[in-house]
Parts: structure tokens; sequence; C-alpha cells
């Protein structure tokens, strides 16, 4: 479907993932989910991964969902709603949105196979990764999405990899459709949501999403961080159509790594006496990397 | 029509017959002919349905899973180390009650690799909520998935469709593929109930909490136990439509006189009876109680069948390691234990990882019961293969 400038750029408030669950006060993640189904309407199939967002908005009998919500099992979201896409064509119904969705473990971990062959064998569904750089739901374990130097429950001396760069493995897929986002930006967000859904075929949108409980900072910071992670360059913002990068959003005034850092308790211990400044700037020089590798 | 056909492509012909909406699995040896042929009939435009090609066993399932909540009639086949590949999804798909139905091609478990039959994969599922039905030839296993679909449909629980890896899947018999306009009468188009659909939205797979958890277990215990009704119905309707005695709960050959009883399923089913009627020309009463519906497990029929015999047998081609016999504890727990102390109930191991199973093993196991009872024992063990240390 072909939407307008003005369409695509309307903030939708729909409330189709209700409140009344159990998210964290600031939990990324919530405000997310909502913008996500709420940009996709009521004419959507949730496909969720077990994680943080499946445990706070579906306990029976109050889910907070108000469009068709379908989960099974942690690592098969894609499969679950590439069998979703497979029977609406076999039984010629549709159209409809299929939003595959879930956190760093069912995207670029346990469910990493299962996410790559829903790519590979070209399902019309789009995945929404809620990235919030650990394993929050079981107590702030790390993933492979945890950056470096970010203390988790099992690396409680700071994590010594750099994250995984789901988008890029997304992208070079050949899949039509990448973005990444951020849930300071309603407006970004949405818009990406209804541009992957207007396409046919698989999608990708990963939006980074602050954990106040993991990530040790106050629920109100949320938004702040979000800016802060993209005003850093830790967090490129862009779009990657039919395999061409695109709309990557400039830096205004880019900020020193530390200001990012220094709001989360995860990052603490980088700047206490003994600290480890070597690390803080080696998480600026991938800073840099990104400012220069995406032109922020 | 009769034709010579092998197990795999009849099983595929008439699980195509059956209309599935999705088909979706991983190939493995011995399952690959039924999936390969599937994919032949649906690429010839003979099957309106999507044919999904996925990258492991725990998506086929998955696949199946989100296809059925979604409305679909969905299909997969595997075995061995694809099944518990998939036994996550597999509990899932029972937990979700969703009518989902699978062809086992039974085969042994790693480790060692062994790509031959025995029925270890299968039983290692038989406590996860699907009903689980064994054919004893390929004819039984056709007909036997005309006849899932319909139990699965009628009752909310997935199935599986076990045959004996090899055995079966890869032998030619003459086998009867009932025409379209047959299964289409017998087996209605899938109405579900319980589906995401956005004119209806619901949730499919919520968390359940302790207040809540143990009676969705308590019901589908007692789906699976009350699913013995629509079991016997549907064969004895297949049998009325089809005129064929396929299926069912339990099956008996040359029980009433017999002195000795051996209890089995799957195939050896044949080379047993063929057995007990050499025995019989050499004047031994020998007889047969056949296991259909491994589960929900034929407890009362073993019993009210077998209430006035005192020399069983139970061969069988599993083990639960450091227990024993596991359909031997099945039937062992069949009986009160207060009635008829002196009733022997015998246990043996057989055919594991491809062995096979002879006239003159099953002779030799006859023979020992009718001297003693056997605890548990190996049938046809090679001694020479192992040494004082191993053990």
């Amino acid at each position: 479907m072909n939407q307008s400038a003005e369409e695509l750029n309307k903030v939708e408030k729909k409330d189709l993932f209700t409140s009344g669950h159990r998210a964290c006060g600031g939990c990324g993640q919530a405000l997310a989910a909502r913008l996500v189904q709420d940009a996709s309407g009521e004419n959507t199939i949730a496909c969720v991964a077990t994680g943080c967002l499946e445990v706070f908005s579906s306990p029976y009998p109050d889910p907070s969902w108000r469009i068709p919500f379908l989960h099974s099992l942690f690592e098969n979201a894609s499969a679950v709603a590439s069998g979703v896409e497979a029977a609406y064509k076999a039984l010629k119904k549709g159209p409809v949105n299929i939003i595959a969705q879930g956190g760093d473990g069912s995207t670029a971990d346990i469910g990493f196979q299962s996410i790559s062959g829903m790519f590979e064998r070209g399902h019309n569904v789009l995945y929404v990764c809620y990235d919030n750089e650990a394993y929050m739901n079981t107590g702030v374990q790390r993933s492979s999405f945890t950056p470096l130097g970010a203390r988790t429950s099992t690396t409680p001396m700071g994590n010594k990899t750099r994250k995984k760069n789901m988008p890029l493995i997304a992208a070079n897929h050949g899949i039509p459709y990448v973005a990444t986002a951020t849930v300071d930006d309603f407006r970004d967000l949405q818009r990406k949501v209804k541009t992957a859904l207007s396409i046919e075929g698989p999608k990708y949108i990963h939006i980074l999403a602050p954990c106040p409980l993991g990530w040790g900072h106050h629920g109100e910071l949320t938004v702040e961080i979000c800016r802060l992670a993209k005003d850093t360059g830790l967090f490129p913002i862009y779009e990657i159509v039919d395999g061409k990068m695109t709309n990557v959003k400039k830096i205004p005034v880019k900020v020193p790594v530390q200001e990012y850092l220094k709001l989360q308790g995860r990052f603490s211990h980088l700047f206490k006496k003994g600290g480890s400044p070597e690390i803080i700037a080696e998480i600026q020089q991938i800073a840099n990397q990104n400012i220069e590798r995406y032109n922020l | 029509m009769l034709k010579q056909i092998e197990g795999s492509h009849a099983v595929a012909e008439v699980v195509a017959k059956c209309r599935p909406n999705v088909i979706s699995a991983y190939p493995i040896t011995p399952q690959t002919h039924i999936v390969e042929e599937l994919a032949n009939i649906v690429g010839q435009g003979k099957l309106d349905a999507e044919y999904v090609n996925v990258e492991s066993e725990f998506s086929a399932a998955s696949v199946v899973l989100g296809a059925s909540a979604a409305g679909a009639r969905a299909y997969s086949a595997t075995t061995s180390q694809g099944l518990l590949l998939m036994s996550e999804v597999i509990y899932c798909i029972a937990g979700m009650r969703l009518p989902i139905v699978f062809t086992i091609a039974n085969r042994a478990i790693s480790a060692p690799l062994s790509i031959w039959n025995d029925q270890q994969d299968s039983m290692a599922l038989r406590d996860s909520g699907w009903i689980q039905l064994h054919a004893e030839d390929n004819q039984e296993a056709a007909d036997l998935h005309i006849q899932a679909f319909k139990i699965a449909e009628e009752t909310n629980l997935p199935i599986m469709v076990c045959m004996d890896g090899f055995i079966l899947t890869h032998a030619f018999e003459p086998v009867d593929t009932p025409d379209q306009k047959e299964v289409d009468n017998f087996l209605p188009p899938f109405r579900p109930t319980n589906i995401v659909d956005p004119r209806w939205p619901r949730g499919i797979g919520l968390f359940a909490d302790p207040r809540f958890y143990m009676e969705t277990r308590y019901i589908l215990h007692r789906a699976m136990e009350k699913s013995e009704e629509t079991i016997k119905k549907v064969s004895e309707d297949f049998k009325k439509a089809f005129g064929r005695d396929s299926g069912g709960f339990i099956k008996t050959y040359k029980l009433e006189a017999a002195d000795v009883v051996i209890i089995s399923m799957g195939s050896v089913v044949g080379t047993i009876k063929d057995l007990i009627d050499q025995l019989e020309e050499e004047g031994k009463k020998v007889g047969l109680l056949q296991i259909c519906s491994y589960r929900p497990f034929p407890r009362k029929e073993i019993y009210n069948t077998l209430k006035d015999k005192m020399n069983i047998v139970v061969v069988e081609k599993s083990i639960s390691l450091g227990r024993g016999g596991i359909l031997a504890s099945d039937v062992r727990w069949s009986f009160p234990r207060a009635e008829k102390k002196d009733r022997n109930i015998s246990s043996f191991i057989a055919g594991l990882g491809g062995r096979n199973i002879t006239k003159n093993d099953l002779r030799y196991m006859v023979e020992k019961v009718e001297k003693e009872p056997v605890e548990l024992e190996f049938l046809g063990l090679n001694k020479e293969l192992i040494s004082e240390k191993d053990l």
C-alpha cells in the first residue's frame, strides 16, 4: 500500500497495547511495543518470543494485547510467524500484518537460526527487535548485544566483547527493508514500522529499548539516554532499503561517550578510582568508527 | 486402488489426500522419502498447500505450530534426532491444543549414531500430550493418517503416526490408497475454533502462574484419556467407510486359548503372528495383544482382555536406561498389584538400532518365559562384543 508522507509521519495512538501491564517504570520495551502495535494497527498478528515483553504483557487472564497475540517459545518467534504467514497464504486470507517480535536473545542468540531462516525464505513478516542489551527477563545476564564494558550479572567485571551488529547481518540476507530506531522519537519509529509493513517480504527493525533496571538508570531518563546513544554515535539511526543505506540520521552536536555512560549504573565501574579509562577510550573509538562508517 | 508402492510414498499420497494447508519439514533419514514425495505432489500442483523448507526440525515444528494457530491443517514428518530437537515445540503444540499430525519414521537415538529402526525416539516424547498411534504395516500407516487428522481435529490433540523406519518406510508392499472423494467424505474440512485472527483478537500462548498452570495440565490429561473414545469411534467409522480394520486401541491375535501372550507394537507384530501360527502347528498356544494406541495407553483394554492370562511377555524396541522396558512398565501397571500375584509379566528389549528380530529370537523368548519369568533381557545380544570390563 502506498501511504502519503503525511500518513507516514502521523503519530498513531490506538492503545492496541494497553496500560495495566507489569513492566517497570520507564521501560523502553513497553514504550516501543506500544508504538509498534499502534503504528501497525488492528489488522495485525503479533508473534512474540518468550522474554520480558511476553512476561509483563501476557499473563492469563489479563493480556495487554488488543490484537491477536501468539506466543510459544523463546527461540522460534520467526518460525512461528513464518507458519502464520504460510497459513494465510494457503487459506487465501489476508492481507494481514504479521510482526514477529522479541528481545536480544530471541533475535541474535538462541533465535538467530530461526530469524535467519525466515529472512532467507522471504516470508512477508516484519521482525521487530527490542534491544535492551542483555537478558533482562532472567536478571540482566550478558547477551551478544551487550556492549563493551557493560556490567551484567554474568559479566560482573564488565563485558569484554563488542556488540553483534544485527541490522547489518539482517541486511546481508538481502531482505528489502532494515531500519534502526529508538524510543525517544515516536514519529521516526512509527514511520519505520509503517514503511516496513508497506513492503512485501521480510523486514527488520532494530529498536534500542533502554532498561532502567538492567542499565541502572532512573526511569525518567529512558528518553534522554536514547538521545545520547544517538548523539554519541553509539547507536546509529538509518534505513537500508533494497540493500542501500539511506536516511542516516546526522548527529547535530557530537557528544563524548562519557555523557552516555555515566548516567548508567552498568558502566559506573569504569569511572571509579582504579577504573578503566582504556575501556572508555575503546568505547569512544567504537563511536568514532560508527560516525565515520555511517557518516553520522 | 491397490498398488505396489513404497511405504513412504503411500503415506505421502494419503497425507496429500487429507489436504493439509501447510507442510513444513527438515530432511532426516529415514523420513526423507515422505517429505520428498509431498514436495513433488505440491510442486506438480496436485495439492494446493504451502510447503515450507526450513533450516531445522525446530523450525519445522514451529512453522506448523504457527500455521495451525492461524487456522491451517498442518503436517510434518520427522524421526530420531529431529524429533528430539523438536521436543520443546512438541510439548508446546500439545499444551496449546493444536491438532497437528506428524509422521514419525521411528529410528534409534545417538550416541552411537544409528540411522536404523527402533522406537526410542517417539518413546522419549511419550509424556508430551501427543496421541501416539503405531502402524503394523504400510496399509495401516497410510490409513492411520486419514484417521489421525480426524481424531486430532475432534479432540484438539496433536498426533504422531509412528511407523518403523526402513522396515516400513522403505518397504514396497501392496497398499490400497483411497481416492480423493473417499477421503473427502470421511474427513471434513478443518474448522478450527481457536485461532489468531484480527477479526476476533485473542491471545494464544499466554503464560499461566501457579494459580492456573496445574489445571491446564489436568485438562490436557483428561483430554488424552477421553480421546480413547474418539480413537475407537474413528477407527470403527473408518472400517465402515473403507472396509478395512485399521488402527483402533488394541488388536488381538489367537488370544482366547493362549497360554502365553506376547504384547508388542509396530512392524514386529507381523513376525510375531507368523511365529504364533508356526507354534500353533506344533501344538503350542501363544497369542498376541498388539498396542495400536500407545498414548493414550490402553490400560483398561489390556486388563480386561488379559485378566485371566498368567504368562505375559512384552517385547519392545526401546528402553528406559536404568529402569528397563518402558512398554513393560506400562503393562505391569495395568494390572492391580494385589490381584493374582502369580501372574508373570516378562520384559524383553529387542531390535535396538535396527537389529533384526527373527522368528528364532522370538521362539527363544517364548520358550524361556514358558519355563520362568524374565525381569529384563536383551534379545539377540551378541555377548562376544561385550567384555567384562565394559560392565
